[in-house]
C-alpha cells in the first residue's frame, strides 16, 4: 500500500453550521494511512461536529470530504460504513434488547447479507464464529449470550468497539473511546486502540490529552471550530498556543 | 415442560398448525374459528411491522380492506377465477403497503402512526365514494365462491369445515413465510433497526429501504388475510377499511405479545372469543374487551403469550 501517495481520508474547507452557530469554520487536514491520529481539544471545541462529519451522520455544510482520493461528501450514513469507515459511538450506542454475540454478528453480517429473505441465519456460521472471535478480542467472550443492556458500562464500550471493527473498516473512528471507564478499563481499552491501530488507519476523537498523547503518532488541536495546531505530541506539548487553551481551560 | 415448550419454539410454524388442525373441534362454531384465523393472519402481518421492526401503524386496515376488496372486484365486475382474484387483491395490497410506505417511513414515532392513520383513511374514503366498483356504503356484494377446484378434487367451499381447512392451507404457507423471514439475514437487520436504527444504519444498513421493504412484506400478509376474508364472507363490507380495524390489530398484537411469533394468534383469539361471548351479555362488549385490554397492558406489558414465554425463560 502506497500509504504516502493518498490520504485515507483529506478534509477541505469544511464548515458546519446550526443556525448561526458555527461549529467548524473552514476546517482542512489530512489523515495519512496506517497512522494512529488523535483530534483534542476542550469542550465544544466542535469535536465531536468534526466525528459525525468526517463518519458521515451528517454533510457538512461546505467543503469536501475524500476518503482514499475518492469524494465522499454526501453519502448516506450506511454507505460509509459500506465503504470502510466505522465508528464507535461516544454515548454508547448498542442494540440493546440483543444478546451481545448478536449485536457484533448482526455488524458483521452486513458485509455477506442485507436483504436475503429465506436462507435461516443460523446457517451462516462464519458469521458466528465471526462474532465469537471479535467478542473474545475485545475481552467479552464469556458474556456472548448475555443480553448487550445487561452488560457494564465498560463492557458495552467494549462491545461498541467490536461492532466497529466487525464491519471490517479501513478506518476506524472512535468517539471518546474510554468515557465513563475506570483507570484500570481504560488502561485495556488503549492497549487494545494501540492493537487495532496497528491493522488500520484509526482516528480518535479524545478530551483528556494526557490520555492519547502517549500513544498517538499525530493529534490535531481543535479549538473554537478551527484547527489551533497539528503535529507530533512532543510538537504539540511544545506549542505555546495549545498550553495557553488547556491551560487557561484549567 | 420446558422441553415442550423448546421444542414449540424451535418448530413454531409446525405448532401453531398443529394447534389450528385441532382448533375447530374445541370452537363452538366455525365462523368464530375462521375468525380468528383471519384476524390472526392479520395480526401476523401487522406484527411483522410492530414488533419486530418497532413502527406503529395506524392504517394497517387499509392492506385488509384492499386485499378484501381488489379479490372482491376482480371476482365481481372481472369474473375471474377465485386463485387469480386472490394473487390481484394481494398484489393490490402489496402496491398499497409501497406507497403508503414510501410516505410513511420518511417520519417517525407519532408521526408516523398519524401518517398511516391519515393515509389508511384516505383508502377509506376512495372505496366509500367508488361506490360502482365498491358498493359504497352497503359494501361490496355477489362475490360467490361455492366450490374449490384442485385439478381432479373439488371442495365444498360452503361447507365451514372445509372452508376453514382451505383457508388454513393458505394461513401456513403465510406462516412459514413469516418465520423464514424472521429467522433470516433480513430478520436480524430488522431487528437491529427495531432497536436503535442510528447504529444500524452506522453497521451499513439502509434503514429506509429495510424499513420499506418491511412494511411492503406487512401489507401483503395483511392483503392476504382480506382476500381470504372476501372469499369467507362473500361480500367486503366497508367496515375492512375502517381504522377500528387498525386499532384491532394494535390491540391483539398487545394482547398477545408484540414481537413473538404466537402472540398474534394467542391475541387475536382472546379478543374475538371475548367479543363472541361479551356480545351475548351486552352489546356494550367493547367495554369488557376494554378492561382485559388495559389490565394486560397495565400489569403484563408482554401480552398473554410474551408474559408466559419470558417466565419459562427465567425457570431455565
Amino acid at each position: 500500500m502506497s500509504s504516502v501517495a493518498t490520504p485515507i481520508i483529506e478534509v477541505e474547507g469544511v464548515s458546519m453550521r446550526f443556525g448561526k452557530f458555527v461549529a467548524l469554520n473552514n476546517v482542512s487536514t489530512k489523515f495519512e494511512a496506517g497512522r494512529l491520529s488523535a483530534i483534542i481539544g476542550p469542550n465544544g471545541a466542535g469535536k465531536s461536529t468534526f466525528f459525525n462529519v468526517v463518519s458521515g451522520a451528517f454533510p457538512p455544510s461546505s467543503g469536501r470530504l475524500k476518503f482514499q482520493g475518492r469524494d465522499i461528501t454526501g453519502l448516506a450514513q450506511h454507505e460509509f460504513a459500506r465503504i470502510g469507515i466505522a465508528k464507535s459511538f461516544q454515548i454508547t450506542n448498542v442494540f440493546k434488547q440483543l444478546s451481545a454475540h448478536e449485536n457484533v454478528r448482526v455488524a458483521a453480517q452486513m458485509r455477506a447479507s442485507r436483504y436475503q429473505l429465506l436462507t435461516p441465519r443460523a446457517k451462516m456460521k462464519t458469521l458466528t464464529d465471526r462474532a465469537h472471535e471479535l467478542l473474545a478480542r475485545v475481552g467479552l467472550a464469556h458474556l456472548a449470550d448475555r443480553t448487550a443492556a445487561d452488560l457494564a458500562h465498560g463492557q458495552q464500550r467494549a462491545l461498541e468497539v467490536a461492532m466497529a471493527l466487525a464491519a471490517e473498516p479501513v478506518l476506524l473512528l472512535m468517539d471518546e473511546p474510554t468515557a465513563g471507564m475506570s483507570p484500570e478499563e481504560t488502561k485495556v481499552m488503549m492497549d487494545l486502540i494501540v492493537e487495532l491501530a496497528a491493522e488500520r488507519s484509526v482516528i480518535l476523537v479524545e478530551h483528556k490529552m494526557k490520555l492519547v498523547m502517549g500513544i498517538c503518532e499525530r493529534l490535531l488541536v481543535l479549538h473554537h471550530g478551527e484547527f489551533l495546531a497539528e503535529g507530533t505530541p512532543d510538537e504539540i506539548r511544545a506549542n505555546a498556543d495549545v498550553r495557553r487553551v488547556y491551560l487557561g481551560q484549567g | 415442560m420446558r422441553d415442550l415448550f423448546a421444542l414449540v419454539k424451535r418448530h413454531r410454524v409446525a405448532a401453531v398448525l398443529l394447534f389450528l388442525l385441532v382448533f375447530p373441534l374445541l370452537m363452538p362454531y366455525h365462523a368464530l374459528a375462521i375468525n380468528i384465523l383471519l384476524f390472526g393472519l392479520f395480526a401476523v402481518g401487522f406484527n411483522l411491522l410492530f414488533g419486530y421492526t418497532g413502527l406503529l401503524s395506524f392504517g394497517h386496515a387499509a392492506f385488509l380492506g384492499v386485499g378484501s376488496y381488489l379479490t372482491g372486484i376482480a371476482l365481481v365486475h372481472g369474473g375471474w377465477p377465485w386463485w387469480l382474484a386472490m394473487v390481484a387483491g394481494v398484489a393490490a395490497a402489496g402496491v398499497a403497503g409501497l406507497v403508503i410506505g414510501f410516505l410513511a417511513i420518511r417520519t417517525r414515532g407519532i408521526y408516523f402512526s398519524m401518517v398511516t392513520l391519515a393515509l389508511g383513511q384516505i383508502v377509506y374514503y376512495a372505496f366509500y365514494k367508488a361506490e360502482r366498483w365498491t358498493g359504497g356504503e352497503n359494501g361490496l356484494r355477489g362475490i360467490q365462491v361455492p366450490e374449490i377446484h384442485l385439478g381432479p378434487w373439488v371442495l365444498d367451499f360452503i361447507n365451514p369445515v372445509t372452508k376453514y381447512y382451505v383457508i388454513l392451507a393458505f394461513v401456513a404457507v403465510a406462516l412459514w413465510f413469516v418465520s423464514r423471514i424472521l429467522a433470516s439475514p433480513f430478520g436480524a437487520v430488522i431487528e437491529a433497526v427495531r432497536e436503535n436504527d442510528r447504529r444500524a444504519a452506522a453497521c451499513g444498513y439502509d434503514v429506509a429501504r429495510t424499513k420499506l421493504l418491511v412494511f411492503v412484506l406487512s401489507a401483503l400478509i395483511c392483503g392476504l388475510a382480506g382476500a381470504l376474508r372476501a372469499l369467507h364472507l362473500s361480500i367486503v363490507p366497508i367496515d375492512s377499511l375502517h381504522y377500528l380495524l387498525s386499532g384491532q390489530a394494535v390491540m391483539m398484537c398487545l394482547l398477545g405479545g408484540m414481537g413473538t411469533f404466537f402472540g398474534p394468534f394467542v391475541g387475536a383469539a382472546v379478543f374475538l372469543t371475548l367479543e363472541d361471548v361479551a356480545t351475548v351479555f351486552t352489546k356494550h362488549w367493547m367495554a369488557i374487551v376494554g378492561a382485559v385490554f388495559m389490565v394486560f397492558v397495565l400489569f403484563f406489558p408482554s401480552g398473554m403469550w410474551g408474559t408466559l414465554v419470558k417466565r419459562l425463560e427465567r425457570v431455565r
